[in-house]
């Protein structure tokens, strides 16, 4: 009561991070990058396609320690505005990737001269 | 935004102007930040959707088993984890008050920048001296576009940085600056979260093909 608006004044509540926070989330990111390149430079797996969906895996986890370690991102940043900003950021980012991948792959594989009987052509 | 009452006596209307509730100043800085970096990630995702894309057309050229050093890419990653680190460093000096120390960590995240934009260089000269060019194939167009975008992103956080040294030493540790440490540390991480991205799609899945 005695110091009202103090959490409007001091930075909007954003949540400042701590030295364990912070080294953790560093130790964590630093395990999640040495597996990738261990699996990729070692030849670890016989299949290429287990590899790579292994390392996607690992990317996405990576990217969640960065968010809550580094970026201090919780459900309650700005009211929830946060989360919903990046909700929305990651369907569109989803729909981008996997859509021009996905169709840009069929345009080649349907579109291409040469890979259909050629002598249909008129 | 009005409000009425009526006077008793006359019964004549009377409007009162009521005030806007108080803004903090700054106090909408961090999520309007947050949202420039979701709009960032955006162009970051149409750059990785035109590398998927075009990640496989050689045109006959190079190929990325051809031309990328994986042992560079690790120190290069490296670099750039441990700037985050010190970041955050500056971040909990920042938090005790102390100007000295925020400006020194500041100036240790600064070297790790250098470092990994120094590499970077470095690579792409190498790749460019090979015949590597971005003209060479629709590969080597978008991984330059995709690599170089975050290079420049990581540049002109380094100048940032560098100014907000500057500031520090002027003004100390005010609000303002406070912010801006703030809104600088979120970019610094963003674009780490975005290097997952380019060495897990670009360098890691480029050598599997």
């Amino acid at each position: 009561m005695s110091r009202p608006n103090l959490d409007q004044h001091t930075g909007a509540g954003h949540p400042e991070g701590t030295l364990g926070g912070y080294l953790t989330g560093f130790a964590l990111a630093a395990v999640l990058t040495a597996i990738p390149f261990w699996l990729v430079m070692g030849e670890v797996f016989e299949s290429r396609t287990v590899t790579a969906l292994i390392i996607m895996a690992f990317a996405m986890v990576q990217i969640v320690v960065h968010m809550v370690f580094f970026l201090h991102m919780n459900p309650r940043s700005e009211g929830g505005w946060m989360l919903l900003a990046l909700a929305f950021t990651v369907i569109v980012v989803v729909i981008t990737l996997a859509g021009s991948i996905w169709v840009m792959y069929h345009l080649n594989s349907n579109m291409m001269p040469g890979l259909h009987e050629m002598s249909q052509v008129p | 935004m009005s409000e009425f009452s009526a006077d008793r006596s006359t019964g004549k209307p009377i409007f009162f102007l009521e005030d806007e509730h108080a803004h903090a100043e700054g106090g909408s800085t961090m999520l309007g930040f947050w949202i420039y970096l979701m709009s960032d990630c955006l162009i970051f995702a149409m750059l990785f959707a035109t590398f998927g894309v075009l990640g496989g057309s050689y045109a006959a050229g190079p190929s990325p088993r051809d031309l990328f050093d994986l042992n560079l890419i690790a120190l290069n990653t490296s670099m750039l984890l441990l700037s985050s680190l010190t970041n955050g460093f500056a971040m909990l000096a920042m938090a005790k008050g102390k100007v000295q120390a925020t400006q020194f960590w500041l100036a240790v995240t600064v070297l790790f920048g250098i470092a990994f934009v120094s590499i970077e260089v470095y690579e792409f000269h190498h790749m460019i001296a090979e015949g590597a060019t971005p003209q060479r194939s629709a590969f080597l167009s978008s991984f330059f576009t995709l690599v170089g975008t975050h290079g420049l992103h990581v540049t002109f956080g380094m100048i940032w940085m560098v100014t907000l040294m500057v500031q520090l030493g002027q003004r100390g540790l005010i609000e303002a600056n406070r912010r801006r440490m703030t809104c600088l540390a979120m970019f610094w991480h963003f674009l780490d979260v975005i290097w997952i991205g380019v060495f897990t799609f670009v360098y890691l899945m480029g050598m599997l093909r």
